[in-house]
């Protein structure tokens, strides 16, 4: 059974995750960056498994599971506040929500 | 009767407070009977509590009740009656009550008459309380009484700026005085541990000796008080610029209030200056050049008021050459015979006046002897007073005394004399100058209106006080009356340097002689000048030299000139200089720099969460960075 390098697992963690934070600085539409952000926490969650692999460890197992229920906790939230958003401003670009400017 | 003294200075107060309180809405009528009602029943008072003195003339002290009790501090509300104290209470209360009175129907069209008589009921009281207080803090709460009152009067036609500017002179300038009055008051009190009068001139006698540091120091900074009240060199400034206010309050200002305090100052605690000899002497000099320099300026002065102001500047420095070389009897005498003319110098000036429509120039009158015979009468029996024309007036009786004694004082005696003689033939020339002009020569305007005898009384009342007022006190070689020096001997004893001094008595003709003849004489130049042949003075006033030096004494020898550019102009150009606070500039400096720092970070939160996302990637991509390689 041939084993795919750790290296390579990381590798690919790690070109998923700056992907997913060019997607968050980038994307001015909101439902793409959070997407994006589900990109990056998916790569964090590719390390933990290919990091458990490597060393034969359950523990990675375990993080991915903790970082998916994260994950669907952070999705049910902001697509709520991605709803309001789209009421209140009939719009999904996130840099017309400035309202906050000091 | 004589728990009736604590009276005399509370009615007029209660004429105050009630005038005060009802600000205006009073009919005419009751505002004058309020006014001159309480003072006069308060001189009444006085006559009463003095007839019962007398019959029994010990000092007698009074206290209402405890002012303040602080700590061993504990000066009473407290009145003490001496002869001396009488004397004034009597002069103060009886002209100030005749001044009312002339006030009643002189102030008749102004439209301030409840305020006018508020005021001059507020400064008759203070300057009750300010003779009659027993120890120096309530003397003190009566100058400065007087003090405010003279803003107030001065300033009374408010609405014509120049008339504040006059007003706040006055305060500021005897302010000045006060100061070194209250550092004088504080002195004493360290010092010798109390402030009542008697008690205090007992304990400085009895610890300073003559000529003492602390002695010097403490009669010093009451003299400063004293020069600030009474307008003597140097502080003489404000007196011919309050000319400002109502004509019955210059009367009443510079006979009966205010200007005497100083003299009033000295001669109650004259234990202290005799303990300070440099100081005494110190009065005597400034005395004799007031006398001089006030007498020159007023004979420059074209304003009617502004030269019997001069005038009083010049009287009150005889009053204190007087006290310069311990005459103090002479002088307190000059201040009521002074207190006579003077009323009624101002009070006949005022009828003239505002006969002629407010006219104050008196090159702007003329002829009006047969006009306004009773002004005329009553000016010219003041001006002989003041002139101190020989025997048959009040003046002379008084200028002669304090003559008598400058000359006794001994060796600067002479010229102290010289001086007060040198003053007295200028007087005369600036007095009958002023008579000659405004009452005889060519008509020039026509007075209008009528005098009603609440303006007749006082002028002839005033006048036979000008003729008669001197008869209480004759000189050996007219029948020797010493009834005024008797009276005042307990309260102010003669000091020995005077008593052991008997000039020859073919002196004291000779002087007495000079002191008589010289008034005649400047009497006579003023008429030979005015009158007879204005061409010597015509003469005198094209000469350069002439014009320049009638220039410079009828600006007061340029004292205002001086202080104008070395106090007032510097204290202005400091005061813009520092318009926006300097010490202000460290609190505005902390203030825009924290404003700054706000603008800065404000900048940061633009609002948009991109850029925050950035930072927080940048930050962690830093810190990771930073894990990694350092």
């Amino acid at each position: 059974m041939s084993v795919v390098p750790m290296q390579y697992g990381l590798l690919l963690a790690a070109v998923l995750f700056a992907l997913g934070t060019l997607g968050v600085l980038m994307r001015r539409n909101i439902i793409f960056m959070l997407m994006s952000i589900e990109i990056m926490l998916n790569a964090a969650g590719l390390a933990f498994i290919a990091a458990g692999s490597r060393w034969g460890q359950a523990d990675g197992q375990i993080m991915f599971i903790l970082i998916l229920a994260l994950a669907a906790a952070e999705v049910s939230v902001g697509l709520a506040l991605i709803l309001q958003l789209y009421r209140r401003l009939a719009t999904l670009d996130a840099d017309v929500a400035s309202r906050m400017r000091g | 009767m004589l728990a009736l003294l604590a009276l005399v200075p509370a009615l007029p107060l209660a004429g105050f407070a009630i005038l005060f309180a009802s600000a205006g809405s009073l009919p005419r009528r009751w505002i004058a009977a309020i006014g001159i009602g309480s003072v006069g029943i308060s001189t009444i008072l006085a006559f009463i509590v003095s007839a019962a003195f007398l019959a029994a003339p010990r000092p007698y002290r009074e206290v209402v009740w405890r002012w303040i009790a602080v700590a061993g501090f504990n000066p009473d509300i407290g009145f003490y009656l001496d002869a001396l104290s009488l004397v004034m209470m009597l002069v103060v209360s009886f002209v100030s009550f005749l001044i009312h009175l002339y006030s009643a129907e002189f102030m008749a069209e102004d439209e301030g008459y409840s305020r006018y008589f508020a005021y001059m009921n507020l400064f008759v009281a203070s300057m009750l309380v300010l003779v009659l207080a027993d120890n120096l803090l309530l003397l003190y709460l009566g100058w400065e009484g007087v003090g405010l009152c003279s803003y107030l009067l001065i300033g009374f036609w408010y609405r014509d700026p120049a008339n504040g500017l006059a007003a706040r002179k006055a305060f500021v300038v005897t302010r000045t005085g006060d100061t070194a009055m209250t550092i004088g008051l504080l002195v004493l009190f360290t010092h010798l541990g109390t402030l009542q009068i008697q008690p205090l001139m007992q304990r400085a006698a009895a610890s300073w000796p003559a000529g003492s540091g602390l002695a010097i120091a403490a009669a010093g900074l009451l003299l400063g008080g004293a020069l600030g009240k009474s307008a003597q060199l140097p502080l003489q400034t404000w007196l011919p610029d309050a000319m400002a206010g109502p004509t019955p309050v210059s009367a009443l200002i510079h006979a009966a209030t205010m200007v005497t305090a100083g003299v009033y100052l000295i001669a109650r605690t004259h234990v202290l200056f005799e303990l300070a000899p440099p100081v005494q002497a110190a009065v005597a000099v400034i005395g004799a050049l007031t006398l001089l320099l006030a007498s020159f300026s007023a004979l420059n002065q074209t304003d009617l008021k502004r030269i019997l102001a001069y005038s009083t500047i010049s009287q009150i420095g005889y009053m204190f050459l007087a006290l310069g070389v311990g005459a103090w009897t002479a002088a307190i005498f000059h201040l009521m015979t002074h207190a006579f003319f003077k009323a009624l110098l101002f009070l006949a000036a005022g009828v003239v006046i505002q006969r002629l429509h407010e006219e104050h120039d008196i090159l702007l009158m003329g002829g009006l002897w047969r006009r306004l015979p009773l002004a005329f009468w009553s000016f010219l029996i003041g001006s002989a007073a003041l002139a101190a024309l020989p025997f048959i007036d009040a003046g002379f009786y008084s200028k002669d005394l304090i003559l008598w004694d400058a000359w006794n004082s001994g060796p600067y005696g002479p010229w102290f004399w010289a001086a007060g003689i040198v003053g007295a033939f200028v007087t005369a020339i600036y007095i009958f100058r002023a008579v000659f002009v405004v009452f005889f020569g060519p008509v020039k305007a026509e007075p209008a209106g009528h005098i009603g005898y609440q303006v007749a009384i006082p002028l002839m009342v005033l006048s036979a006080l000008a003729l008669g007022g001197g008869f209480v006190e004759l000189p050996g070689y007219l029948g020797d009356v010493p009834a005024f020096s008797g009276l005042l001997s307990a309260a102010l004893p003669v000091p020995p340097a005077l008593r052991a001094a008997t000039a020859a008595p073919s002196l004291e003709g000779v002087l007495v002689g000079i002191g008589a003849v010289v008034p005649v004489l400047g009497a006579a130049v003023a008429f030979v000048t005015v009158l007879h042949r204005p061409v010597f003075v015509t003469r005198l006033v094209e000469a350069s030299a002439g014009v320049a030096l009638q220039r410079f004494w009828a600006a007061g020898w340029g004292f205002d000139w001086f202080y104008d550019r070395t106090l007032t102009r510097p204290f202005v150009w400091l005061a813009r200089l520092n318009r926006a606070d300097i010490v202000d500039a460290f609190y505005t400096g902390i203030a825009w720099l924290s404003e700054a720092g706000y603008r800065l970070l404000s900048r940061s939160q633009t609002g948009q969460v991109r850029w925050y996302a950035a930072g927080i990637a940048f930050g962690s991509a830093t810190l990771v960075i930073l894990a990694v390689f350092a």
